[in-house]
C-alpha cells in the first residue's frame, strides 16, 4: 500500500517535504494506525503519537487525505491511495505528525473544566437524576484529541482567543450539569465576540469528530440559555 | 512587554441575534418584492413610481435596507477580526465601514422620500 507522509525535523530541515512508502501489509493490518507502525520499523526516524490505539487516548488524531481523524480507528480498505497523512492542522509542528498542542490544551483550560459546586460535598457523591444525567450524554465522551478545532477555520485564525469546538463542548457539558452552580460565571467568560461568538456554525467540527459528538450543537445551546438569560 | 492578550469584551449575542432577525426581514421583503413583481407586473417608470409613492412600501423597503446595513455591518466586522490583525488597522477599517454604512442609510432615506 502506497503512503505520502509529511516529514518535518525543525532541527535539520529547512522546509517540510511529503516522502512516499510502500509497504507490504499483513493481513492482519486492519487501521492506518498497524500501517503506520509497520512503516515506523522500516523507518524508525519517523515520528508519530500513538497509545491506546483504539479511539480511547486520542493521541494519533492527524490529517488523513485531507481529513482530521484518529489513525487508529481509521479502517484501511475505506483510504484511497496513495495515503496522504500530515499533522493536525494550524497548531506548530514539533517533528513530522506530532504537533505542539499547547494552544489547544489552554483554551480547553480557560472554560474551567471541572465541577464548580460550593456547598459541602456530601459523604458519598453528588447525586443527579436520571434525566439531568441524560443530558451529559454526547459532552462527556470527548477526548480532546484536537481533531475538531483544528479543522475549523475560526480556530486556525484565532487560536489564542478562540476558544475553539472541544473547549466550548467542553464548557456546555459544565453548563448542563445538573451538579454545577457557576453556570452564570460560564456564560460571563463566553460571552464574547472572539471566545464563543467567532464560531459561525460551518459544522467542520462536526464532520470529523471521530467520537460522532456535535460541538456546534453544543455552541447553539449556550447561545440559547444566553438567549434565555439576556431577553 | 508581556504579551497579554486580552479577551472578554462581553458582547457578541446581541450582533449574533441581529444577524439572525435581519435575515430575517430581508427574506421577508425579498418574498414580498418578488409577489409584487410578479402580480402587479410594474413595467414602466409610472408603476414603479405608483408603488413606491405608497408610504407602507417605503417604509418596508427602508426596513430592509437598514437591516441589509447592520447585517452587512456584522459581516463585515466578522471578516475583518479574521483576517486584520493589527489592532489599529482593523479599528480604522471598522470606522471607514461603519461611516460608509451610516451614509448609505442616510442615502437611502433621501432616494426613497424623493419619489413623488
Amino acid at each position: 500500500m502506497k503512503f505520502r507522509i509529511y516529514r518535518y525535523d525543525p532541527e535539520k530541515d529547512t522546509k517540510p517535504t511529503m516522502k512516499e512508502y510502500d509497504v507490504a501489509l499483513e493481513p492482519t493490518d486492519r487501521m492506518l494506525l498497524d500501517a503506520l507502525v509497520r512503516i515506523k520499523s522500516m523507518d524508525d526516524s519517523l515520528s508519530l503519537r500513538r497509545s491506546c490505539r483504539e479511539g480511547v487516548c486520542g493521541s494519533d488524531a492527524m490529517n488523513i487525505n485531507g481529513k482530521n481523524g484518529l489513525a487508529c480507528i481509521t479502517k484501511l480498505a475505506d483510504l484511497k491511495e496513495p495515503v496522504e497523512l500530515r499533522p493536525l492542522p494550524g497548531l506548530p509542528v514539533i517533528r513530522d505528525l506530532i504537533v505542539d498542542m499547547s494552544q489547544f490544551f489552554k483554551q480547553y483550560h480557560s472554560i474551567k473544566p471541572y465541577l464548580q459546586n460550593a456547598e459541602p460535598a456530601p459523604e458519598k457523591e453528588r447525586l443527579q437524576s436520571p434525566t439531568d444525567r441524560l443530558e451529559l450524554d454526547g459532552l462527556y465522551e470527548c477526548i480532546l484529541c484536537a481533531c475538531c478545532s483544528t479543522s475549523c477555520p475560526s480556530f486556525w485564525w484565532n487560536p489564542d482567543k478562540f476558544v475553539g469546538p472541544a473547549g466550548l463542548l467542553a464548557a456546555y457539558r459544565f453548563i448542563a450539569d445538573s451538579r454545577d452552580q457557576a453556570t452564570n460565571d460560564r456564560l460571563d467568560d463566553l460571552e464574547d465576540p472572539y471566545r464563543l461568538f467567532r464560531c459561525h456554525s460551518i459544522m467542520n467540527c462536526v464532520d470529523v469528530c471521530p467520537k460522532g459528538l456535535n460541538p456546534t450543537r453544543a455552541i447553539g445551546k449556550i447561545k440559547e440559555i444566553m438567549i434565555k438569560r439576556m431577553v | 512587554m508581556v504579551k497579554r492578550i486580552p479577551v472578554g469584551a462581553h458582547y457578541g449575542l446581541r450582533d449574533w441575534l441581529a444577524q439572525r432577525v435581519t435575515a430575517i426581514v430581508m427574506a421577508v421583503y425579498s418574498v414580498l418584492m418578488m409577489l409584487i413583481v410578479l402580480i402587479e407586473r410594474p413595467s414602466n417608470y409610472g408603476t414603479w413610481k405608483a408603488l413606491f409613492s405608497h408610504q407602507w412600501f417605503r417604509l418596508a423597503s427602508l426596513l430592509f435596507a437598514l437591516s441589509l446595513f447592520w447585517h452587512a455591518w456584522i459581516g463585515v466586522r466578522d471578516i475583518l477580526m479574521d483576517y486584520v490583525k493589527s489592532t489599529a488597522v482593523r479599528l480604522a477599517l471598522q470606522i471607514l465601514v461603519i461611516l460608509a454604512l451610516v451614509a448609505y442609510a442616510l442615502w437611502s432615506v433621501q432616494i426613497l422620500w424623493s419619489i413623488q
